[in-house]
């Protein structure tokens, strides 16, 4: 048996782990796309099998704007959190409250698309199948980019204080694996809605 | 450490921790849904405005199911340590027992609609989950004769744990059995909803799970603890509560065959089943003598038993270098694993174990 070789192969390992934060992200991100994936089967299970009005293709309109600004703050929050790996905090700064802005231009199109349902076409989470679904899915993913502006507003804050530097970069990132799940799920959401279920 | 050196109770609650991500979160959405149709009017399971009370069925069962190998993983976790210690030999198979685990981690998760076989279903479905069923058998056999294998040859050292788990194998065998007749949908037919599956799930949980948390309990007491437990009322604590188990589970088996549904409190007398359920309730007397041995073992162990010092079983995992109960920061710097039995190449650097892996 030769020791001497089996340490120099030893040494040679390198440890190459991913961070803590991404794991817990990534396990998180999963956690929530099965509760997704629930609540999308079901929408997709109810498509077509309300007993009473309003209907679907009656009443929805694909917020085709909205959509664009939830989907382009994937891309600004990407460039942000370069600029911060590359040093550059005004630049962070300012794409990282785009993507704020953009999200929140989001949350504003749900808001005024449910304030039309409710008012003027009578649908609400009662009224049928439809309602039950429709508010149930679009609720819970706004819900997801409520949670998200929160967090993104907190690192804003902390920018504005002056106490974000480039080595936050890798927490910034985590962050940002949130977001993107967000505006993935989006997708889904808007092709099983408004494509499908239309 | 690598992954190919972690230890398989290291494995298997990996598997059983990402079952727990994918399975309980199901349960989270069917449950906001059930919260959504009782406080603010919605109809997803509601059947007056079209909604479908069988989808409920299919959203617990999706959790319901992967949620039985979450319990039963970690029960495999502690056999999987403890029968090579007590067989002087190492685990059989360890590639293979890492891949059966992953493997029912996956499969676990296509099976949950065999819960539901009396519902109606059609046969295309009923078919799937038939087949899916008795796929699942096929990873979990590969365990049970790799823990076999484990003993067959070895110095098989009969102290309170290995006893568990001896017991663990028969009876975790007997259960996924029932489990296999229960999993063919036209005997589910007959079956269902009878005592038969309460005695089956209870051979599963009590037989298997709690058995082998039994083992595991005495197995790493002195580690825990820092005191040997009393061996002798380990194994009264043994002989009794076995008894009592299959006084009460094997017995209960019967009334569901004659046709006693579950989930009754009193039946009229002259069905036939009164016998067999006076059976079954005298085996509880024995489980709770069982348990009150081990606590009575556990006050007075703690209070004093002998010390246990830092590895009372010779074995081979990490734990047992460190002292009996361990420090709060385990290990003053990281340990440099080089095999899957890294205390043994402390104890045998003339013969260590990375030479054969």
């Amino acid at each position: 048996m030769n020791a001497r070789s089996m340490t120099v192969a030893e040494a040679r390992i390198e440890w190459d782990r991913p961070e803590r934060g991404r794991i817990g992200m990534l396990s998180l991100i999963a956690a929530e796309a099965a509760i997704f994936t629930i609540f999308v089967v079901a929408y997709l299970f109810y498509v077509g099998k309300s007993l009473a009005g309003p209907m679907p293709k009656d009443v929805l309109c694909a917020p085709i704007f909205y959509t664009i600004c939830l989907l382009s703050s994937s891309l600004t929050i990407h460039l942000a959190a370069r600029s911060l790996r590359r040093g550059s905090i005004l630049r962070f700064g300012s794409l990282w409250l785009a993507t704020i802005a953009m999200g929140a231009a989001f949350l504003y199109g749900t808001a005024t698309e449910w304030h039309r349902l409710v008012y003027q076409e009578g649908l609400t989470i009662s009224t049928n199948l439809f309602g039950t679904t429709y508010y149930s899915l679009v609720g819970l993913h706004g819900f997801h980019v409520i949670v998200g502006l929160l967090a993104l507003s907190i690192v804003m804050v902390f920018t504005l204080l002056g106490d974000v530097r480039p080595e936050h970069a890798e927490r910034v990132d985590v962050l940002s694996l949130y977001w993107h799940f967000v505006d993935g799920v989006w997708i889904v959401v808007y092709t099983v809605v408004y494509v499908i279920g239309r | 450490m690598t992954l190919a050196k972690m230890p398989l109770f290291a494995w298997l609650n990996l598997v059983m921790a990402g079952l727990v991500i994918l399975a309980v979160s199901p349960l989270t959405a069917a449950q906001i849904m059930l919260l959504i149709d009782r406080y603010l009017g919605g109809h997803f399971f509601g059947t007056q405005a079209g909604g479908s009370a069988v989808i409920w069925m299919h959203f617990f069962w999706i959790f319901g199911h992967p949620e039985v190998y979450v319990l039963v993983l970690p029960a495999f976790a502690f056999v999987s340590e403890i029968i090579p210690v007590f067989s002087r030999k190492p685990i059989f198979g360890y590639s293979v027992m890492v891949g059966a685990t992953v493997a029912i981690g996956f499969i676990s998760m296509s099976v949950w609609a065999h819960h539901m076989f009396t519902v109606g279903m059609g046969a295309n479905a009923n078919t799937f989950f038939v087949l899916s069923t008795m796929a699942i058998a096929v990873p979990t056999g590969i365990k049970i004769f790799n823990w076999l294998a484990t003993m067959w040859g070895g110095k098989i050292q009969v102290k309170t744990p290995m006893l568990f788990c001896i017991a663990f194998l028969f009876q975790f065998l007997a259960a996924g059995l029932t489990g296999i007749m229960l999993g063919v949908a036209p005997f589910a037919l007959h079956l269902g909803n009878s005592y038969f599956v309460v005695a089956h799930f209870h051979y599963v949980i009590v037989g298997g799970i709690l058995f082998a948390l039994f083992g595991a309990f005495y197995y790493w007491f002195p580690k825990m603890s820092g005191k040997m437990y009393s061996e002798t009322l380990g194994k009264l604590h043994f002989w009794v509560f076995i008894i009592g188990f299959h006084l009460t589970f094997d017995f209960m088996h019967i009334p569901g065959l004659l046709g006693m549904p579950r989930r009754i409190y009193s039946y009229e007398p002259g069905r036939g089943w009164d016998t067999w359920n006076f059976i079954v309730t005298i085996g509880v007397f024995f489980q709770a003598a069982g348990i009150l041995v081990l606590l009575g073992n556990l006050v007075w162990s703690y209070l004093r038993g002998k010390a246990a010092g830092s590895d009372p079983w010779d074995a081979w995992t990490l734990e047992w270098s460190t002292n009996s109960p361990p420090p709060a920061y385990n290990f003053a710097s990281i340990p440099v694993v080089k095999s899957r039995r890294p205390l043994w190449d402390l104890k045998h650097p003339a013969d260590p174990d990375w030479n054969y892996e």
